[in-house]
């Protein structure tokens, strides 16, 4: 057992299935003997080399068209694109080419690859290094989207990913590489498309994805406190998505909150909203609620982007009015 | 700058094939044609008509294992690595028995047993992805070989250079042919591109040799082939090949090509492939007897394909469903 950061469980994933499987390889800008930009790849150069851990050019067509070509003989590539807004520039590769390949092959070709990707706010980056994406992959018919909110499940979904043979997009939100927590030793294997209930209350659901998990954690202690008790669950997975988690929960709380980094339009708390609203509307005893980023660019100013990401207060004051309505 | 125009190398056994391919994807493109004004053939298609050479003496030069990535304009391509005209043609007018059960079409035809992974219809894609399966060749240690072909028009858009410059500094086994046939759909391509060979005059910014080749003569095309593969297997890394050559249709089955000029269009057919190649076997010693059976036996072949096609049930709602992933299903949630 050792204090893990999230960062350093990305290269220890990382590394547990490389050490496994020598098809698996790790592309991406500065990820060799730099360790990554985000210091999500330390140690993988050294202990796997440079035909395993291969720094590219700033060319993100051409990182995920080779991973795509590789995945479709034989390998399974793990490529980074560093920031997520930089899928904006290689989309092409993720959803015309690997997303739909398999479907118009009829199933002749498989892409058992991952693409990390570090996502989200909170650093004051600016609006074209602070997106959260989750939505865009989420849309895309062919992709898996896992998204981890702490060091274990890095390990662990990490690991699941690589082992899935299907794409998978792996979103790492930058505000959490620096957080800790205890990891055992030994191998960690996870798998796709289970939330998690991190907290059991009996009159409202939050549900929440990473960056937000522990805010919304947070929130619900906050909320326990004026007598609001709070079930909180980690999505983790938005394809393939746990609905009967997540609908068991909320039909148990009869209350729906959702906790998304995300812009407003077309998040994913919008597709569970409409998920719970077509299968057990009548269990509900209020409105859906989703608590999101509002629709706008994320501005760079702390004192700004702290009001438009969900804050721990946003979601005691959102949640406590709703249910004293 | 290499010009390379050869007539040496292979016997007249070899030449007769290279010719039978030739007619081959003539007479399926010009069969394609009539079943698209028959309705048959739907949505869009790309015929490769007075482009065969290339494809045909690529095709010939490869080991059964390397690996063909083609452009939407990729019929050609899928049938010279021996892919079957059937499942072709019924993957064009959308029946159970095509390639890919009709669920890809005309600008997808992929084949992986026979090494074509894939048509690629989002210009400039396909040239990373080549890379990608170079990459896994030169990890595996395999000596394959990755030839993705590509039109005129691909050299301007990004993902073109990105390739070009993973390939040369990761010395990738991949040989990249730019089927320059003048025209990026409706536009004359020199009118819209810094440099007269779109492909050829970029070389030298990767570190590649300018190589151009007269992509109406198979032998030609066969020799540069076998030498730019030869290379990329012994760890020499990327070629960079274009082929001069001219469609006589339009871009897609939608355009008559009227924006070309007659004397051009007249100039290029006078170099047809195939008749050039037709005259070039008798003079090597061919019978004129041989070469008619070769063209009724491939015409016979053409009718077997179409009847089987058009013989083929269309899709079920069993196949909507399937194979978005691994598992055979389409399941996002539980």
């Amino acid at each position: 057992m050792a204090q893990l950061t999230f960062r350093e469980a990305i290269s220890r994933g990382i590394a547990q299935e490389m050490r496994r499987d020598e098809t698996v390889l790790a592309i991406g800008e500065d990820i060799g003997a730099a360790g990554g930009v985000f210091k999500g790849t330390v140690g993988l150069f050294e202990e796997f080399g440079p035909l395993r851990v291969r720094d590219t050019p700033i060319s993100e067509q051409a990182i995920l068209g080779a991973a795509m070509g590789a995945a479709m003989t034989g390998l399974k590539p793990i490529a980074e694109i560093m920031f997520s807004d930089f899928f904006a520039v290689c989309w092409d590769i993720v959803v015309n080419q690997i997303a739909k390949s398999r479907y118009m092959t009829n199933g002749q070709v498989s892409f058992p690859l991952v693409i990390r990707s570090g996502n989200g706010g909170g650093l004051r980056f600016g609006a074209q290094h602070s997106q959260s994406v989750e939505n865009w992959a989420m849309m895309v018919p062919g992709l898996k989207v896992v998204v981890p909110s702490n060091a274990l499940d890095v390990v662990g979904l990490m690991a699941a990913a690589v082992r899935d043979p299907d794409p998978v997009i792996f979103l790492e939100a930058k505000c959490l590489y620096s957080s800790k927590m205890e990891v055992p030793d030994g191998d960690i294997v996870d798998s796709l498309g289970r939330a998690k209930v991190l907290r059991s209350g009996g009159d409202a659901t939050l549900v929440a994805l990473g960056a937000m998990v522990p805010k919304a954690l947070k929130a619900a202690e906050e909320l326990a406190g004026v007598g609001i008790d709070c079930t909180v669950i980690d999505v983790r997975s938005l394809v393939p998505l746990d609905t009967v988690t997540i609908l068991r929960e909320v039909t148990a709380t009869g209350r729906l909150f959702t906790v998304e980094e995300n812009p407003r339009l077309c998040g994913w708390g919008g597709e569970l909203s409409s998920i719970v609203s077509e299968e057990i509307f009548y269990d509900l005893d209020g409105p859906v609620v989703r608590i999101t980023t509002p629709h706008i660019p994320l501005p760079a100013a702390d004192a700004l982007e702290d009001m438009a990401i969900p804050s721990v207060e946003r979601i005691v004051a959102t949640v406590s009015t709703s249910m004293n309505a | 700058m290499t010009t390379t125009t050869s007539h040496t190398g292979l016997d007249l056994e070899a030449k007769l094939e290279l010719y039978r391919v030739q007619v081959a994807l003539r007479q399926f493109e010009t069969r394609a044609y009539d079943l698209f004004l028959e309705n048959y053939v739907k949505g869009t298609s790309h015929l490769s008509l007075g482009q065969e050479a290339i494809a045909a003496g690529f095709a010939a030069a490869m080991r059964p294992d390397d690996y063909t990535f083609a452009t939407y304009r990729g019929h050609a391509h899928t049938l010279a690595r021996g892919v079957p005209m059937t499942p072709v043609l019924a993957e064009l007018m959308g029946r159970t028995n095509g390639l890919m059960a009709g669920k890809g079409g005309s600008m997808h035809l992929t084949s992986v047993e026979h090494g074509v992974l894939g048509s690629y219809a989002v210009i400039g894609a396909h040239l990373p992805i080549a890379c990608g399966a170079a990459w896994s060749a030169q990890y595996r240690g395999t000596e394959q070989v990755a030839v993705c072909f590509f039109g005129d028009g691909s050299t301007n858009i990004g993902a073109f250079h990105e390739a070009l410059n993973l390939a040369a500094i990761w010395k990738l086994p991949v040989v990249f042919v730019c089927e320059n046939n003048l025209w990026m759909e409706y536009t004359r391509t020199t009118e819209i591109t810094a440099v007269p060979n779109p492909a050829a005059d970029r070389a030298s910014a990767y570190g590649l040799e300018s190589i151009i080749v007269d992509g109406n003569d198979v032998d030609a095309v066969y020799e540069v082939a076998t030498t730019a593969m030869a290379r990329a297997r012994a760890g020499g890394g990327p070629s960079m090949i274009e082929a001069l050559t001219y469609r006589h249709g339009g871009h897609s089955r939608a355009d008559p090509g009227k924006y070309r000029p007659e004397a051009e269009v007249a100039e290029w057919l006078a170099r047809d492939p195939i008749p050039m190649y037709h005259a070039r076997l008798l003079a090597e010693g061919a019978t004129e007897a041989q070469l008619v059976e070769i063209e009724h036996s491939v015409a016979a072949e053409v009718e077997v394909a179409t009847e089987e096609a058009k013989a083929g049930p269309t899709p079920g709602a069993d196949l909507l469903m399937k194979d978005v992933w691994a598992d055979g299903g389409s399941a996002w949630r539980n």
